[in-house]
This record gives structure tokens, sequence and C-alpha cells, in this order.
């Protein structure tokens, strides 16, 4: 979240789209029930009606896997309209900057496109630069090669009729969020969005998000109180996992994991870190090489120096323009490339695309090790259906790990809240933290490599992990600390603008991110969360101060957000360029004429309009505005309408390109697509239920929770039960090209078909909660049987919202 | 909690039927979870059954416009003033509280099931094997601890609160005012008003299983307030008790004692 969930009471208009917040978030929803009780208008735009939707002012129903569409009528509408924010656009986006004449967009394509690799060339997606490399800018946004002009004609194609027969929202309905949506681009008025895993589970998940962005800045959206872009993120700590890089492209604080052509530190720093010529952007990631290189002696201490580059060779290093996501890395385990798998916490078998696949996969293993709270189908996949147990050769281990309620550390939310949490019971039996299971495996790893050395031993014995209290256990306050970073050796900080200069001892903890150094003093495992621990012994992610000095919900002694306690990112843009708040009714911020007052502010430095010292607020940009033309991404740096990868229509009705050009394609025997197909007629997209969670790993165990919702369903509308003879109740089959799903028909009203290119579609919709293997009569079994293997360009989070499949009586 | 006489205000707008009370009641209560099936709809088990005292009701409405609402309604004791329940019961079980609600003490309850027949909004539920009947007694133990009752500590939208009795109907009618439209206040106007009440969305009569003007069976005023204080003077009391019985439930069969075990339906 760019703001946090205690602020969505402050917004005037809540649109919930690609979220059903009510099921999935029903703690935090409370607080979009309190904007509603203050006035403010709650959207839900969503393929079905939920219990989210029956808690707003109203529900728009749209096609599944055409948010693009949708949201790029929407920007049309604002542009067209004059509704959008003009001081804030013309001075803290990017709208005037002028765009490279070798740029073009044509017919679903821009610019560099190769069909071959699926892949962009993006030299032309950049700014015209004056002498001193400043990008160029026609502050009257008329230039037809200006961003704006730009911006402008991309969503000109996006009409109300093509957004509507793409969608199947009504013209009415579509006009309706527009209206009531765009009214939030003015001064005193906020807007928020909130999503989930509705936006990120799409070929073009990244993309809807950056739709959205493109309209939060054209209202002027960002930075205040109020507004923002807000993933709300799953239980328990999505947030915390994703800031420790869970994800393969990344190391800890988002800094960027390496590949093999960036065989030096330098060249790799040298990629990283983006250089800014103009003087008012802070470009705040010009400090990238003291994050990486105190993450570098985080690692291995005294044994990474100057010398060896930090130990930067001892890291592994992707191959170039390869993709590591779970769904590569079951597509290389079927391929037979993958020996041995740890699956901590998890349970793929159910919750990884194309089940059949994937249990084909493991099969191919010589060991596997599982690590979690219960047995799950992954563990236990060489006796599941169809799997002949004698003839598997797969070693299994299964360790028993302690719940989160019986170890002490810290879960951040999605507000980027890091909090304190203490141990409510011992574990029971042998049941260890997982951190400690892996400190523990790593100790024996390194002993090994001592006595027999291997491939790049180096990096596994330097490892300096002593996070061991004295008992043998982890000691999570030495790995807090750790992660908050330290000075090595004493080190002296000069503050040239203050004219200060502080001295630190060795060992001390850093005060934050700020003090890190690109010369190995220091060691920080995640810059992001620096500051979290002080010199003094203060945890301040324990802290729990009810304080709330801005009557906004800040609550700024409440745990640590990071960055530095920041509670609205980019909060600089919620006053204008001479430092006054926009909305003098919910004053985030205030430039008093020498320093900023309320929220913890973007940086120190004064407002824009001091063209001496002044900074731009998006600081984190390279450029320091708000990105409308956003070059970064893999299929473009204005977001297009595709197709899913399976969806009812043949042709995109706005292009030549069905599909996200730049998604990759799975292609092994088991990669079956049916688009368009006579056979499999009906759009299907798949949700948890607030009753379980993600795989119901944890919740099928629970009797309570199993009463309520005891085994798998798919929600059908009340004309194609008719259509197909399905009663309410009735145990049916859900099938795609891929796999088979046997169910139980909940027919219902909240499903309605939807008019699509002058055809009637229907949607359909299955919870994926559901295994083989418990409860012990279980019925059910995945929906991710019918899901295929293909994800987001970016990120390649799979495409789990919007596929097709038949539905027939048994 | 502080009365003397409580209300429990469920705002049915407020909800989102997360069902964390239903589970609540049942954790606070010790009440197991039973298996069920999936029977085409989200609430399960279908009805309120011996282990399950409450129970979100889901509703898909469709006005004659064709506007459709999901409706969810929290089911369980209204905790009438003018308690069918205790008037009938033979030995003591449900009794009225210092705080106006109905409690039930389980060791006394003899398993004869006039309650059930008795209670307008057809609330107690029988379980066969223990012999019992059970309902919600608003958590008693906790409002006697000063403490919520767990369906109001659980919920997270502030659908469920409960306080002073004045106070609680002021706050419902306020909210229904505010709402507008159809909404209405549910619960304060008959039985010489319950200790739960509703702010409904729509006007009662749409609500599934929500009686438009719940009373006091005529045969239980006839019985308790009349016959009854007579019986106690004559020797009849036996066969008038039979009597109750039958013009209540008829005759006895024996699906009487199906034991809802396996989670109804």
């Amino acid at each position: 979240m760019t703001n946090h969930y205690c602020d969505l009471k402050n917004a005037d208009v809540v649109l919930i789209m690609g979220s059903n917040a009510a099921e999935h978030h029903p703690i935090a929803f409370k607080w979009i029930l309190r904007a509603k009780e203050h006035g403010a208008t709650i959207i839900h735009v969503d393929p079905r009606y939920t219990r989210t939707s029956a808690r707003c002012d109203f529900h728009v129903p749209l096609r599944s896997g055409t948010d693009i569409a949708f949201l790029g009528g929407m920007i049309s509408y604002i542009i067209e309209n004059d509704k959008y924010f003009k001081d804030y656009v013309l001075n803290y986006t990017n709208a005037s900057f002028i765009v490279n004449s070798g740029f073009h967009f044509e017919d679903g394509l821009f610019s560099g496109y190769d069909a071959k690799k699926r892949k962009y060339d993006k030299s032309t997606w950049v700014f015209d630069q004056d002498g001193r490399g400043v990008p160029q800018r026609d502050m009257t946004l008329s230039q037809p090669r200006s961003v704006f002009q730009l911006l402008k004609k991309h969503y000109s194609r996006y009409t109300l009729d093509k957004v509507s027969s793409i969608t199947g929202v009504s013209k009415e309905n579509l006009l309706k969020v527009y209206e009531i949506y765009a009214s939030t681009g003015v001064a005193d008025k906020a807007g928020t969005e909130c999503y989930a895993l509705g936006w990120t589970h799409h070929t073009t998940g990244s993309q809807n998000i950056r739709t959205m962005s493109i309209i939060q800045l054209l209202l002027g959206n960002m930075g205040i109180a109020g507004g923002g872009i807000n993933a709300l993120r799953g239980e328990p700590n999505v947030q915390g996992s994703t800031d420790h890089c869970i994800l393969y492209g990344n190391l800890p604080g988002y800094l960027k994991m390496l590949s093999a052509s960036l065989d030096t530190l330098e060249k790799y720093l040298h990629k990283y870190t983006p250089q800014s010529k103009d003087p008012q952007s802070a470009n705040y990631y010009s400090n990238y090489p003291k994050f990486f290189v105190s993450f570098l002696k985080s690692l291995w201490e005294d044994k990474a120096t100057k010398e060896n580059q930090f130990g930067y060779a001892w890291l592994p290093k992707m191959d170039d323009g390869k993709a590591y996501s779970t769904m590569h890395l079951f597509d290389a385990m079927y391929a037979g490339k993958v020996k041995g798998f740890f699956a901590i916490g998890a349970d793929p078998a159910v919750s990884t695309p194309n089940s059949n696949k994937v249990r084909k996969a493991l099969q191919n293993l010589d060991w596997l090790v599982g690590e979690n709270i219960f047995n799950n189908e992954t563990y236990e996949f060489w006796r599941g259906p169809g799997v002949d147990p004698t003839k598997n050769k797969t070693e299994c281990f299964l360790l028993p790990a302690a719940a989160s309620m019986e170890k002490e550390g810290s879960q951040s939310n999605s507000g980027r809240w890091v909090q304190w949490k203490y141990k409510a019971a011992e574990a029971p039996g042998d049941a260890l933290p997982v951190g400690e299971i892996e400190i523990k495996i790593m100790a024996a790893v390194k002993k090994l490599y001592e006595k027999e050395g291997g491939p790049n031993a180096e990096a596994i014995v330097n490892l300096k992990w002593d996070y061991l209290d004295g008992k043998g256990h982890m000691d999570v306050i030495k790995v807090a600390k750790r992660i908050n970073g330290v000075f090595l050796e004493d080190t002296v900080i000069e503050d040239k603008a203050k004219g200060t200069k502080t001295e630190f001892k060795k060992g001390e903890l850093v005060p934050g991110f700020g003090n890190l150094q690109a010369d190995g003093k220091t060691a920080c495992g995640n810059w992001c969360i620096s500051g979290s621990y002080t010199a003094d012994g203060i945890n301040k992610m324990a802290s729990r101060g009810k304080e709330d000095p801005t009557g906004l919900g800040l609550f700024p002694n409440w745990a640590f957000a990071w960055p530095v306690n920041r509670r609205i990112l980019y909060n600089r843009a919620s006053c204008d360029v001479n430092g006054r708040a926009y909305n003098p009714k919910r004053k985030l911020l205030q430039w008093t004429g020498d320093k900023w007052v309320g929220d913890v502010p973007d940086g120190p430095w004064p407002p824009q309009a001091d063209r001496a010292k002044g900074k731009y607020p998006f600081i984190m940009q390279k450029d320091g505005l708000g990105a409308l033309f956003g070059p970064g991404m893999a299929e473009g740096p204005f977001p297009e309408h595709y197709e899913p990868l399976e969806g009812p229509l043949a042709k995109n009705p706005l292009s030549s390109q069905l599909i996200n050009p730049a998604a990759e394609i799975f292609k092994s025997d088991m990669d079956k697509v049916a688009n368009a197909s006579e056979k499999f007629p009906y759009v299907c997209t798949t949700y948890s239920c607030t009753e379980h969670w993600c795989t119901g790993a944890l919740t099928r165990w629970q009797a309570w929770l199993l009463e309520m919702q005891p085994e798998l369903y798919v929600e059908i509308g009340e004309k194609l039960a008719r259509e197909k003879g399905i009663k309410n109740g009735q145990r049916i089959k859900v099938s795609s090209i891929r796999g088979e799903a046997p169910c139980i028909a909940m027919v219902t009203k909240r499903f309605k078909p939807f008019r699509v290119e002058g055809k009637e579609v229907h949607q359909v919709g299955m919870p994926f909660n559901y295994g083989w293997l418990f409860p012990k009569d279980s019925t059910s079994d995945s929906t991710n049987m019918l899901t295929p293997t293909v994800g987001d360009a970016n990120t390649f989070c799979p495409e789990y919202k919007a596929f097709m499949v038949n539905v027939e009586k048994l | 909690m502080k009365g003397p006489e409580l209300v429990k205000l469920i705002d049915t707008t407020l909800c989102t039927a997360c069902r964390g009370c239903q589970v609540a009641c049942k954790q606070w209560n010790e009440l197991p979870g039973l298996k069920t099936r999936q029977l085409g709809t989200y609430q399960n088990p279908p009805d309120l059954q011996w282990n399950t005292w409450t129970l979100i009701r889901f509703q898909e409405y469709e006005d004659k416009d064709g506007n459709f609402e999901w409706l969810f309604r929290k089911d369980g004791c209204m905790h009438c003033t003018d308690a069918a329940c205790v008037k009938v019961c033979p030995s003591g079980a449900l009794f009225h509280t210092e705080y106006g609600t109905v409690g039930l003490a389980k060791e006394k309850c003899i398993g004869c099931k006039e309650c059930i027949a008795a209670c307008p909004f057809d609330i107690p539920r029988y379980d066969g094997a223990t012999d019992k009947v059970y309902k919600c007694d608003l958590c008693l133990t906790r409002l006697r601890a000063d403490q919520q009752p767990a369906c109001v500590k659980s919920c997270p939208t502030g659908a469920l609160t409960i306080g002073a009795k004045d106070a609680m109907i002021r706050k419902a009618y306020a909210r229904a005012k505010a709402l507008g439209g159809d909404a209405s206040v549910y619960g304060d106007k008959f039985v010489d008003g319950t200790h739960v009440i509703y702010v409904l969305g729509q006007k009662p009569e749409v609500y599934d299983e929500l009686p438009k003007h719940p009373s006091v069976p005529a045969a239980i005023i006839v019985w308790k307030d009349f016959l009854k204080p007579l019986s106690l003077l004559a020797a009849g009391g036996v066969l008038a008790g039979s009597f109750l019985h039958y013009i209540i439930h008829g005759p006895k069969t024996p699906d009487d004692d199906v034991n809802t075990k396996e989670g109804g339906a």
C-alpha cells in the first residue's frame, strides 16, 4: 500500500476493483465502512457479486480479465472531460516530458517488439533531453510528443462503446463509475483504490495496477490522505515476505537479483544505480550502492572485502533473459532438470496452476523436504490420486514447524507496518520455527563444505550466520538487529548540509538507511527496514503508542512503518509547490518555512518551488515525478488491453494482438490452451473464501471452518444453470482442456451473463481452497487442475483469474 | 456488564457475513463443528441446530424492480421480555437473567421440548444424544464477568454492539433514520421488547425466517396465565400438561427425536 489500512477512512470515494475486501480482509474492511459512514461512495467493480458488493453503494460486474479496458476508458473520460487535477499533473507528473521520436504504438504493439523473443527493446521508450541531460518539457502540455498528448491519443481508442463491448459493462454503468471516481480530481477530494489478487492474477496483472496509477496521478490522488493505490495483502505476512525477497528477481529490500552478464560489482552497480542530471530530482536510488554493499556485508562481514568486491562473485546469478518463478521451477522439474525441492509452508500441488503438471513434475524429484505445521498434498504427492507409490523413487521428508503464534518475530501488514509479536504458546513436540530449521540445516551444510569443499564453497563457508542464542535456538532479536543494520567500524558521518559530524562506534546499530555506507563500514540485511531497532535498544516494531497527532489515523508511534516510519508514501505531493496542503481539511504535511510538519516527509528538502534546494516529491523515481509514461514495464509504457491467454474471443477488439505480447508461453506437452473454443465456452475465475485460507492447508483441519465451507463448489448464474439443466446443490463437473474438478453447483442470482462483442458470455467462479488429502473423506481436489501455466510478463504471477471451462452434469 | 437491562443490536447493514460470530460462539461455548455438505449456499449449517446457536442467514433478494441485494441476517435467540420459552419450561432451566435476557441452566433441562414449540422465533434446538435443548444465553458468564458476548467481541465491523437497553434502542432508531428508505428497527415492539434487536436494511417481511408479528402462542397464555394456576389447585395438572403438549405438538412421533448431528438437510 502507498497508504495504510486506517487511512482508508479518509477517502471520499473508494474504488474496490480486483479485490473482495470484505471477504478477505474482514477486519480491515471496517475502515472502508468508516469512510462510508462519513459519506464516501464505495464502488465495487468485480466479475461477481460478493459479500463486498453487498456492503458497497453499488456493484458493477465486468468480464474477468478486462480491467485495463475498463480503466483505459476512465483515463479517456478524465482527459476528454477535463477532470484531471491540472496543478498536480503539471508539476508532479511527467505529463510535460517529450518522448523520443522513435517511440510509437501501432495495432497493439509499441516500438521495439521482437516477436520471436516475445520481448521489447526499450531503447525508444525514452525522453528527449536538453543540453544538461535533463528531460525536455512542454509546460503547455500541447506538444504532440508530450507524454500528456500521447496518453490522450492512446486512450482515445477506449471509447464507451468499445469498452462496453469488451468488458460487458453497460455504458450507463461505465459512466456512473467514471463520473463518481473522476470527481476526486480536485484539491479537497480523495479517491483511493483497493486491489488484491483480482488484479495481480492476470497475464496483464502489473499493468492493471499501472493503469490505476495513471488515473491516481491524473486526479492528484497519490501521496495524499485517503488516496493512493492500496494492495490489500494476505494474512499473515505477505508484505513481510515480499519485503524480504520471496520473489526470485529480488534481494531483500527490493534490491535486484544478479544476472550472469553483470559479472562484476561495478557493472551491477552501474546498471542499477540511476543517474539524474536534474538538480531538483532527489533520485534517492542513487544511494543504491550503499544499500547493496551493506547487504553483502550482512552476509559475509569481514570476509567481504573491497578486494573481493564484497563477495559479489559468491552470490548466485540468473541467466540473462531467463525467469525463475514457481511456474518456471515446475516447468524445469517437469522436464527432469530439478533434483531436490524444499516446500516450506507451501502446498504447490494445490496452489500452483495446472496441478496435473505440478504433480507429474514432483515425481521427477530425487528428494523433497517439507516444512510445515500440517501435512499437505505436496508432501503426499507420491500417494496422490492416480500415483502408484511403488513406482516412485522420491525420498520425502517432513519437518514439523512452529505455527506463527508459537514464535516471536515481526509480521508486516499491507500498510508496511512492521509489527512485533510475541510467542503465545510453545510449539508442540519437535516443531521448530522455520528460521531455526534453516539456520541448522545451513550450519550442517557449512560443516560439510568446510570438510569436503565444493562449487562456490566460499559463499557457504564464509557465511556469517550467528543467529543462535546460548541455548542453541534462533535469536530473533539478533536477526532483527542485523536487518536494521550495524556499524562494522568506528565511523564518522558528515552532514554537509547541516554542517554536522557524527561519530558512530563499531557494533552500534545504524539509526537508519541514510547512514549506510558503500565502502563496507556498515552491514544491513534489509535497507528498507533500517531504523526499526535503535542503538539504545528500542525495538520500534514493538511500540504500541496510540497517539494520533494529525487526526488522520497515522498513529506514528504504533509499530514501525518502512521507510523511516513514513505512513503515506510520496506525501510531499499532498502539498502544492510551495508546501501548502492542497486539502486543508486533511492536512497530511505542511512546509513551515524551514521544515515539514505532519507525517515523516519524503525527504527533508524544501518544496520544489525553491529552485535551488527544493526537490520533486516522487523521490524514488529517477526524474522525481510520477510516471504517466512508465518505461519500466515489460509490455509497454502505457498499459494496453489484451485478452487473457484463454478467453471467449478469437480476436482482441482493440488490435491484432490477442494476448499480452510480452507474456511467456510455456510449451510442455501438458501446457494446452483452448481459446475461443466451443468445447470450453465459459469464462472461469478462481478465488478464496472468508472461511478458508489459500489452499486450505491450515483451515481444512479446522472443524468450525470446514462446517461452514465443507467442499469445492462452483458458482453458476441461474440462466446458465437452466441451459445446462443443473440444479442447485447438485454434484457436477467443471473441466478445462487441462483437467477436471468435480464439485457442487451453487446456482445463484449473483452471476449474470455478459454481453461481449455481441455475444452472450457466461462466467462461473470457484474457490481454490480444497485438496484431496483432507478432510479424510474429501470428495474435492484442487481447482488448479483447471488453470493454465501462464503469468504476468513482469512478475509471473499466474493467471488464476481468467480461463475457459465447460460445466456439465455428472 | 452493567444492566439492569441490556440490548444487543444487530445492524444488518454493517454485516459482511464473515461469520466470525458463528465461530466465536462455538469457540466460547465449546460447541463442536460437525460434518456438513455444500448444499448450494454459503449458509452452513443450513439451520440453527444444537451445536449452532447463532447462524448467518444468506438470502438472495430481488425486489419487484429487479434490484438485487444479498441479505445477511444473524439469527439466534431474541431474548424476549415476555418469553414463551420461560413460561412453558417446567424445570426452571430457562430463566430471566438480571440483564433481562433469557438464560439456560442446561443441567436442569429435562428435554421436554416445550420451549421449542413455544418459541415464536423458532430458536431452541434439541439434541437427542444429551436429551437436552440448546440455545444462545447471550454469554451470560461473560456478561457477569463484565465481558461482551463472544459474537459481539468477534465482530470486526461494528455490526454487533451491546449496551443499556434504552441507549441501544435510541441508537437503532437513529441508524434506521439515517439509512432511510425501507430501513427499520425490529424487536422492541413485541413480546414486551426483545433484548436482541435488529436494524434491517429492508422491511421485516423481506427476510426469510423472520416472523412479522411474533407473539407468545395463545395456548400458552391460556395455560400459563389461566389454567396452570387453576391446575395447581386441582389434581388435573398432569392431564392438563399432556393436553397442552398435544395442542402444541400434535401426537408424538419418533421423528421428534431425530438427532441433527449430521448437519441437517
